[in-house]
């Protein structure tokens, strides 16, 4: 098909007036402020919100990485900070530890909403109920689901919610977050519980959104429910699927709340130490602010750094 | 006002309101200085919540009485929430540079002040005319607060600790109430029994995470015999026979006896809730545990009685002592800082005033008659004005700790660092209370190189 008009042009009643021979109007910058003054002023207002709140403190966070104060004095040490904190010999564990729950999460907290949302779109009958059933944990504050968890279902004697349970069929109970062994899988149940509902509903508008026809035409070739999900599904909601999976992992390489609730912090023998606590523990429990800043700048570099390859990668694929 | 004109009104408005509201929150307060009318104002925190009626009323009426006598003082109180019992919020008040003109801090404190450059020389200030009693204040006290020969805190409080223990799991688990143990094998014979009355009671309670953990090892390390620190204080020195017994006390109860109860991971109101609901047989801690017993978490006042902190073969060697005090922050004036030293005289350091108002106390259930704080050096005239208004006026039975007085154990001071240490040694305390397979060897192996690399970076 020829080409009959400018691209942009098509329907309009008035054409845009010829290009002058000395070439395109320059706009004053005067002008173009003047032109989207409103704009501009909500512009402002965003910037320097962004600027006050979020940019500056990690330029300052960076700065201070590299400083080092003493009796009010502050000093430039170089990297002294960087090597302080990755002799610390509870640096590696807490990158452990946090591999570790970013693996269990992306296992669990991302599979089961997936099957869960499946689940609840392939229902007929009181799908309204159910999704606000499986969305309520969402409305509860983290720290009030989180003690929950410690106090009535983690509970370590035959009491708790979960030995009770586990008694009942007659398995062995759990010390729960009192094992090192459990304390991960511990944090990642109570994790997905919590977060569940909003992946959910993310991933119930995706699936809303793949055509009927589809799966009619994969029944139609004898397709059961797996490899429907396998054929259809999965990569009708492959973009979605990946943007997921890249949030969950950069937000659960952030594990902060569930350690400092459930765990009392570090846990038992440090099993529950992640990176964001030892940050945390770092700056405000042995008044080193610097090299807190330091294993926070590491954390941004390789928080940064998985997200760009990850981008790369998925993108390639697409 | 055409629309276009207005919407552009309206969007200039928008810029700069946000532009003066931004300007506004980042420009500090400075209403705390001398004023015009030559009052002087300071500003000082601690003030209690809203949620403790009677301790508010208290202060408020400490503070009115206060500026009534002295008309040139204007004291502004600052109250928020858990900031004086929170190492991690002070941290942040101290970073941010957000301390009050005077300001609340444990002993252990000190360094980090320092470090962070807010506090006071206030060596010249402290003297009779702005605290009355200061002379009798224990000289060891102040010299806790003091750093190159220079002090920078006032003490308002001091505790050492021994063995907590409930009369009444006592009697159930048919000990003798007048016969606290007074060895730590001692300790874990009368846990089994206390363990044995069932209902999920803890013979004996300890805690093991937010810090708490390492400052019990430090006591019951001091127990021993041992120390945290070499006296220089650039090593540590709990990985040795003292630190492994400590450890190995602990394994023993939990996984040997199954006497300290199923919860363990417990910080400070943990382990003292579930005393309060009678779980707890014994724990070690400071005579005034028990009125956080009673006024924080309902428990019984008269349940509770105190021994002296057990030793391994015989009395122990020593105690951990601790405390509080007050900072003045750098940059008040002159006058600014005597009047806050008076505040703090008249509120903290006056028999008869403030936390030594026994009359007042009595009535409203406050424990008048623990044997602590002693703030003031044996002998002075504050501390025999002090006792004598604390025994005319007792509302707790005394006897409860006769015990504990009438075996006084030498008392040892906190590390340096001691909150940084303590965090570390959190994890092996963990270990031996959550892991029936702890390798306590490989647990102080690693707290010693963790706390070695810590004091390295101090240097």
């Amino acid at each position: 098909m020829a080409i009959t008009s400018a691209p942009g042009t098509v329907g309009t009643a008035a054409r845009p007036a010829p290009p002058s021979p000395a070439g395109p109007r320059r706009t004053s910058l005067g002008r173009k402020l003047r032109d989207n003054l409103t704009g501009h002023a909500f512009l402002i207002g965003a910037v320097l919100c962004f600027a006050v709140f979020a940019w500056y403190p990690m330029v300052r966070g960076v700065i201070m990485s590299f400083q080092r104060t003493r009796r009010g004095e502050t000093t430039w040490v170089g990297w002294d900070n960087y090597v302080r904190i990755l002799d610390d010999p509870s640096f590696w564990t807490a990158w452990k530890n946090t591999f570790h729950f970013t693996i269990l999460a992306l296992v669990l907290g991302y599979a089961v909403p997936f099957f869960v949302a499946i689940l609840l779109n392939e229902l007929r009958h009181a799908k309204g109920y159910l999704r606000i059933l499986v969305y309520l944990p969402v409305m509860l504050p983290p720290a009030s689901a989180l003690y929950l968890f410690k106090f009535y279902a983690y509970d370590p004697s035959d009491a708790g919610l979960f030995n009770a349970i586990l008694k009942a069929l007659h398995l062995p109970t759990s010390q729960w977050m009192q094992s090192p062994e459990m304390t991960m899988p511990a944090m990642v149940i109570a994790s997905t519980w919590m977060n569940m509902g909003g992946a959910v509903l993310i991933y119930l508008a995706a699936l809303q959104n793949i055509p009927g026809e589809l799966y009619e035409a994969a029944e139609l070739d004898g397709a059961g429910i797996w490899r429907r999900i396998r054929h259809v599904t999965i990569p009708q909601t492959r973009l979605i699927l990946a943007l997921l999976a890249l949030l969950q992992i950069v937000a659960t390489m952030q594990l902060f709340i569930e350690p400092l609730i459930l765990a009392n912090g570090a846990g038992a023998e440090d099993s529950a130490t992640s990176v964001a606590y030892l940050i945390y523990q770092h700056g405000f429990f042995q008044n080193d602010l610097n090299g807190a800043a330091a294993l926070g700048v590491i954390m941004l570099v390789v928080l940064a750094g998985f997200s760009a390859g990850y981008l790369r990668l998925t993108a390639k694929q697409d | 006002m055409s629309v276009p004109q207005y919407r552009k009104a309206a969007a200039l408005a928008l810029a700069a309101g946000l532009g003066l509201a931004l300007t506004a929150c980042s420009t500090k307060s400075d209403d705390a200085t001398d004023d015009a009318s030559g009052k002087v104002t300071i500003t000082v925190d601690c003030q209690p919540v809203g949620a403790q009626k009677e301790l508010l009323q208290n202060w408020n009426e400490d503070v009115a009485e206060f500026q009534r006598q002295n008309p040139d003082i204007v004291i502004k109180s600052v109250s928020v929430g858990e900031q004086c019992n929170n190492p991690p919020d002070f941290t942040a008040r101290l970073a941010g540079g957000t301390v009050t003109d005077v300001f609340y801090g444990y002993m252990t404190d000190l360094q980090q002040v320092l470090d962070s450059g807010q506090a006071m020389d206030i060596t010249g200030y402290a003297t009779k005319d702005t605290i009355p009693t200061w002379d009798s204040v224990d000289p060891a006290l102040k010299e806790v607060f003091s750093d190159g020969g220079k002090l920078y805190a006032v003490p308002v409080k001091n505790y050492s600790m021994g063995l907590v223990y409930n009369k009444v799991l006592f009697q159930q688990a048919g000990l003798d109430v007048n016969n606290p143990p007074k060895t730590w094998p001692e300790v874990r014979e009368a846990a089994k029994k206390i363990a044995a009355i069932g209902n999920g009671i803890a013979g004996y309670a300890e805690y093991s995470a937010g810090n708490t953990g390492g400052w019990h090892f430090t006591s019951l390390l001091y127990s021993q015999g041992g120390q945290v620190l070499t006296p220089d204080g650039k090593k540590a020195d709990f990985n040795n026979a003292m630190g492994r017994q400590v450890l190995q006390n602990l394994k023993d109860m939990r996984y040997g006896d199954n006497s300290m109860g199923s919860r363990q991971l417990l910080q400070w109101g943990d382990l003292l809730t579930n005393a309060a609901a009678g779980k707890v047989g014994m724990f070690i801690g400071a005579p005034d545990t028990t009125q956080a017993i009673v006024s924080q978490f309902q428990g019984k006042f008269q349940d509770w009685a105190m021994g002296p902190l057990p030793g391994q073969d015989g009395p122990a060697k020593a105690t951990l002592g601790g405390g509080e005090g007050y900072f003045f922050k750098k940059g008040l004036s002159p006058e600014q800082v005597k009047a806050g030293l008076k505040w703090i005289a008249y509120q903290k350091l006056t028999p008869g005033t403030g936390q030594f108002d026994y009359v007042r106390a009595k009535p409203q259930n406050y424990p008048v008659g623990l044997p602590q704080p002693l703030l003031f050096a044996a002998g002075s005239d504050a501390q025999k004005q002090e006792l004598d208004l604390r025994k005319a006026n007792a509302n707790v039975d005394t006897t409860n700790f006769a015990i504990f007085e009438a075996n006084p154990v030498a008392i040892k001071g906190e590390p340096r660092n001691a909150q940084a240490i303590y965090a570390v040694l959190d994890a092996a305390m963990s270990g031996v209370l959550t892991n029936p397979d702890a390798d306590i060897d490989a647990l102080l192996k690693t707290a010693e190189d963790k706390v070695n690399q810590l004091l390295a970076a101090e240097s």
